[in-house]
């Protein structure tokens, strides 16, 4: 129940704020913050107290479900492992971020705006609870629209443009995953007989190889898109350097992370035979939109539009490691997904400060902050060096975990995939140098971070050492989670069952006549 | 007691916290006293604690901090490993690393970046001790990676110049490709042992491992190339000249006495893995002899004070590989502390000079300061009479000639290797006589505006004496059988394999070095002060020659050309990322389309009761054809 009430919570929390927006727009600010900080409270609530929660027989820790559409077998079945309250807290911290990084930046319609981020949020949470594939469809879809709007209301110049953009990548891409999840839904069907959308049912559905693949590719392409992966990234330049930055920190922190769950939790345990097939091609892939996007943001002149191109680079990693299928990769994927959001947030904060403070952000016009802003210039060098992973800081664990994994399952790529080590360092400095050493070019205007701005973006950097000298934080709870996927993916192979003797149901209308179908 | 090392680590690295977070409000004697003194603290634990370890015959230690991560079977802690071998480098870290961090007290004083200047400082040490102090290899990356990232910053210390963050930026990049292949080194480790940790790693192994196999040749040649990027070895060795960009101390410290040398240490500490890859110590060795010969001959042809002594560590962490190439362990790691003693010496003074004359740096303005800084002269020469291994006298000396004589005698050695080493030392003691001659005898050409104070004057004669005397702790066999350091670091170090014959040759080799290092010497004397070597109008091919050895061989320039101009003129081109156009291709294209059906809609009835008619045609042929 509290899982229903979670995503209850923020909905409602929404339209309070819409509500509240058009009489005070500061009581709108302060309601999405309790909203967001309850929610963060009820999950941090479960997560210090998960043993007394866990049930023995199934792998979840709370598990919620009511049925919704009965007829076609779907249920409002939410469930929480210890993944899906990593990515929840993330999600939490991220929007907590986002609001307040908006504090100044957002004068018109706030009422409208906070409403956005909250559905947004509630997406977001709905994808990482729910294990019932209409329902994760669903979600995954009602993220979108509110997504659509902070982009193409509150954007900078280029932002319907870029709102179209995404919206029809990631709609697109939607839809071949849900074409994917209803063939399966029906195979299933005329497997077992049963109609359901149910995680663990069509997990155990048995695909000749040509079929899994089929499927599998579905799926893949929904998650590459939203990642992005190379070459499926190109909607994400516009959309994360025109969104306004809370836009651009849920996009990159928690949007994109949905894809990585989602290929973590769903295309990975059901098509095995395919993901045995890929794997060796797509931690290539992942090889290569590393280095890729490290080339490209390399190129950038415009500060966010290199921000954003890092961010393809390092979600190379994600795939490499889910593909390098073992224990130790996908710890590193997991702590991956969560610095990436960390870094990344923080960064977009001091970019759209900086954005703010001097209005423009072409790289060129900046040099020599350091001097005038040096409290902006330490927090720009930790997060620069965050993003080439040095030791001692959150990425550097993710990466250095994804790659030995990886090296143990594939040697040559591997070895090609580490050379992100070095063009990182290449982006990360020219980032960093251009902005705040160097000559001092005209910037009268800009003033250093005061203590509002240093509060708001410090909790971001304290998580993201405290995870680089201590993540075992992460890595006891995602344990579980992660070994029951390579299980999963390694269980023996099922059976082709002969088709089900009582029906090759087909019709539409059959499944909506036939009574006896569906069981409780 | 092996329990004081949390703290001798831990005091940098408070140093660095309390400094970067408070800096910009303490006063400077406050920032200086924090930064100088939470070093020296660490040195005098550091003291205590090697007075301890050789006194009581203690056993090497393990000091576990806590665990890092659990993550299948791979559980790397933060633990610090204690024997001979970190001993030493602990100790020179932190010794001259004091000396430099109060002799920086005056050096950077005008300065008013004070503060931050000693946050980066004290944070390099912590790195430092990390690094040559950590019990796994994870562990030890942090370190490694933490002194890059100093060595980044401190050489970018004055930032408003363009081209030192050019400088600063190239050490970074360069040092990190080495690192990337020292990682994969890492992985291929683990991927054998399913252990990081060097101890077990290194007992293991002989058990799993033969001599010569595939596995071991590529994780020895993997740990050669990290080796080499930070210090700075052929063909890796192109930052570290432009590195000079920083502040003198910084130089002293980072680039000539401890973060280069830590490709040494790296070698020194796997020496397993090269006893089972002959191929890639005879790679170490070759490096070795390649970089001290090309980087003595550019050193001989620089201006600028900085650069000779830039590419003398170059050269001379030549000779440690080339020592630890041919299994001389001990005696590359002897090398290594005296060779900071020397050289730490040699950029301090050099730091003197160039402070007195207004940062100048050029060596033909300088002349005649002989007497006006008589006590720099005084110790610039001993540290340069080190540098240049005079016989008997110096350091150097000894140091040296222990590795030339394993070059030869050691099974893995030859005479080629020797040759080279001999002609390297030769090559030295004409670079840095013509140093010395130029700098501080002639006719004074710039006119002296600062002259040293006492603690400056204290720590230059500290090191003075070590440079000349410290040699004594380990003699050569035919001179005294006094060897207290190789004893001492053989229980880490396993002595070299030698072959019988070269019992009775010591005393030629030594001789044959001393003579040419006097030559050396004669030759400096000859072409700068009595001038009778005109090279500087020379013409045709010795021209040619000398550009390329003040260019340090071209290396940049092919690199330059071969690496660097491609990469930023693929990105350049590829600035509008093809693949976003594909997608603006089916956009228009489906626009077009759009456009073209649009057409069909002309508001004509007779065009559409003939589109009605063709269509309902076309469906009924199919259907009565199937």
């Amino acid at each position: 129940m509290i899982l229903f009430i979670l995503i209850l919570i923020l909905i409602f929390g929404g339209i309070l704020a819409w509500i509240a927006g058009s009489v005070n727009s500061l009581l709108s600010r302060w309601i999405t913050v309790i909203t967001v900080l309850a929610c963060f409270f009820i999950v941090l609530g479960i997560w210090i107290n998960k043993e007394a929660y866990s049930s023995e027989n199934s792998g979840w820790i709370i598990e919620y479900t009511q049925y919704w559409i009965d007829r076609f077998g779907i249920q409002l079945h939410l469930a929480l492992d210890g993944l899906s309250i990593l990515l929840l807290e993330l999600t939490f911290f991220l929007g907590l971020l986002a609001i307040f990084a908006s504090w100044s930046q957002i004068k018109h319609r706030t009422g409208f705006f906070h409403l956005n981020l909250l559905w947004v949020l509630a997406g977001i949470s709905g994808v990482f609870l729910s294990v019932d594939m209409f329902l994760f469809y669903f979600f995954w879809e009602v993220m979108l629209v509110p997504m659509y709007f902070l982009i193409g209301i509150w954007g900078f110049g280029g932002r319907i443009y870029a709102a179209y953009k995404f919206f029809i990548f990631t709609q697109l891409s939607g839809l071949l995953m849900f074409l994917a999840i209803l063939t399966l839904y029906f195979i299933h069907a005329m497997q077992t007989g049963t109609y359901t959308f149910e995680y663990s049912e069509l997990m155990n559905t048995a695909l000749s190889k040509p079929l899994s693949i089929l499927l599998f590719l579905g799926f893949l392409i929904a998650f590459f898109v939203k990642l992005p992966i190379v070459p499926f990234h190109s909607w994400l330049p516009e959309s994360y350097t025109e969104a306004p930055t809370a836009g651009s920190i849920i996009l990159s922190g928690i949007l994109s992370k949905t894809a990585a769950y989602g290929l973590l939790r769903f295309a990975i345990p059901f098509f095995p035979k395919a993901v045995s097939i890929f794997a060796p091609y797509l931690m290539a892939l992942g090889a290569l939109t590393i280095l890729y996007g490290a080339k490209l943001a390399f190129a950038q002149s415009n500060i966010k539009r290199l921000v954003a191109y890092t961010s393809v680079s390092h979600m190379g990693f994600i795939i490499l490691g889910v593909f390098a299928l073992n224990e130790l990769a996908y710890q590193g994927v997991v702590m991956q997904i969560i610095a990436h959001g960390f870094g990344i947030g923080a960064l977009f904060i001091l970019t759209g400060a900086l954005q703010e403070k001097n209005n423009t952000l072409n790289i060129e016009a900046y040099g020599g902050l350091w001097s005038k802003a040096p409290k902006m210039g330490g927090i720009g060098l930790i997060l620069a060096l965050a993003l080439l992973g040095l030791p001692g800081m959150a990425s550097f664990v993710a990466e250095f975990l994804t790659l030995i994994g990886a090296f143990q399952s594939n040697v040559l790529v591997t070895a090609f995939a580490v050379t992100g080590f070095i063009v990182s360092v290449i982006y990360a400095l020219k980032l960093f140098q251009r902005i705040f050493y160097g000559e001092v070019k005209n910037n009268e205007k800009i003033s250093d971070f005061n203590i509002r701005e240093m509060l708001i973006i410090f909790p971001a950097i304290a998580v993201i050492f405290w995870l680089g000298l201590f993540p075992g934080t992460v890595f006891q709870t995602s344990e579980k989670p992660v070994l029951n996927i390579l299980e999963y993916m390694k269980r023996p192979e099922a059976e082709m069952p002969p088709v089900h003797k009582k029906k090759p149901v087909v019709s539409y209308a059959e499944v909506i006549t036939d009574k006896s179908e569906p069981e409780p | 007691m092996p329990n004081l090392l949390g703290i001798i680590v831990l005091l940098p690295l408070a140093g660095f916290l309390v400094l970067s977070i408070a800096g910009r409000h303490l006063k400077k004697w406050t920032a200086g006293l924090i930064g100088a003194g939470s070093i020296g603290i660490s040195a005098i634990l550091v003291i205590i604690l090697g007075i301890w370890y050789i006194i009581g015959k203690a056993s090497p230690a393990t000091v576990y901090l806590w665990q890092w991560m659990s993550v299948a079977d791979f559980m790397p802690d933060f633990a610090f490993h204690l024997d001979a071998l970190s001993l030493v480098f602990i100790f020179v870290i932190t010794f001259v690393g004091f000396l430099i961090h109060l002799y920086s007290v005056e050096y950077m004083h005008e300065d008013e970046d004070f503060s931050r200047f000693f946050a980066y400082m004290n944070l390099f040490i912590a790195s430092m001790l990390i690094l040559v102090l950590a019990d796994n290899f994870l562990f030890l990356y942090v370190g490694w990676e933490g002194v890059g990232l100093c060595s980044f910053l401190l050489i970018g210390f004055w930032y408003k110049t363009n081209d030192n963050n050019a400088a600063a930026r190239k050490a970074f990049i360069v040092t990190r490709v080495g690192d990337t292949s020292l990682a994969v080194g890492f992985f291929l480790l683990y991927w054998q042992f399913h252990t990081l940790n060097i101890q077990e790693i290194m007992t293991r192994i002989p058990e799993m491992w033969e001599a010569g196999m595939p596995v071991a040749n590529v994780a020895a040649f993997l740990i050669v190339g990290g080796a080499v990027g930070k210090s700075a070895q052929l063909p890796l060795q192109t930052w570290l000249p432009d590195a000079m960009a920083g502040p003198t101390p910084v130089s002293a410290l980072i680039h000539a006495a401890t973060m280069v040398t830590a490709g040494v240490y790296l070698i020194a500490r796997t020496h397993v893995v090269f006893i089972f890859s002959p191929a890639a110590a005879l790679t170490v060795t070759i490096i070795g002899a390649a970089t001290l010969l090309i980087s003595g001959l550019s050193a001989i042809t620089q201006y600028d004070i900085k650069k000779v002594l830039a590419y003398s560590p170059i050269s001379q962490i030549g000779y440690m590989f080339l020592g630890l190439g041919v299994g001389a362990w001990s005696a590359a790691v002897f090398h290594f502390m005296i060779h900071a003693f020397f050289k730490a010496l040699l950029f301090l003074s050099a730091g003197v000079v160039i402070l007195a004359l207004d940062h100048e740096r050029d060596m033909f303005k300088m002349g005649g300061l002989r007497k006006k800084l008589p006590l720099t002269f005084w110790t610039f020469l001993a540290g340069s009479a080190s540098l240049s291994a005079l016989p008997l006298i110096s350091s150097g000396f000894y140091s040296k000639d222990q590795i030339l004589f394993y070059s030869l005698e050691s099974t893995m050695g030859g005479f080629i290797f020797w040759l080279a080493g001999v002609v390297g030392a030769f090559i030295t003691a004409i670079y840095t006589f013509r140093m010395v001659f130029i700098t501080f005898f002639g006719d004074a050409k710039t006119e002296v505006r600062h002259l040293p104070r006492f603690t400056t004057k204290t720590i230059l004669v500290i090191l003075g004496i070590l440079s000349i005397g410290a040699g004594c702790i380990n003699m050569p066999g035919n001179i005294a059988r006094f060897r207290v350091f190789s004893d001492f670091l053989s229980q880490t170090l396993p002595p070299p394999v030698t072959s019988a014959t070269g019992k009775g040759m010591e005393t030629m080799l030594e001789s044959i070095t001393g003579f040419l290092v006097l030559a050396g010497i004669y030759i400096a004397y000859v072409a700068i002060i009595r001038k009778s070597i005109h090279l500087k109008e020379s013409r045709g091919l010795i021209k040619l020659i000398k550009k390329i050895w003040l260019y340090g061989f071209g290396f940049d320039y092919i690199y330059n050309e071969v690496l660097v101009k491609p990469m930023v003129a693929l990105s350049r081109i590829n600035k509008k990322d093809f693949v976003d156009r594909i997608y603006s291709w089916i956009a228009q294209f489906i626009l077009w389309l759009n456009r073209k059906l649009a057409l069909t809609q002309t508001g004509r009835l007779n065009w559409y009761v003939m589109g009605v008619a063709f269509g309902a045609i076309i469906i009924l042929t199919l259907i009565l054809t199937t």
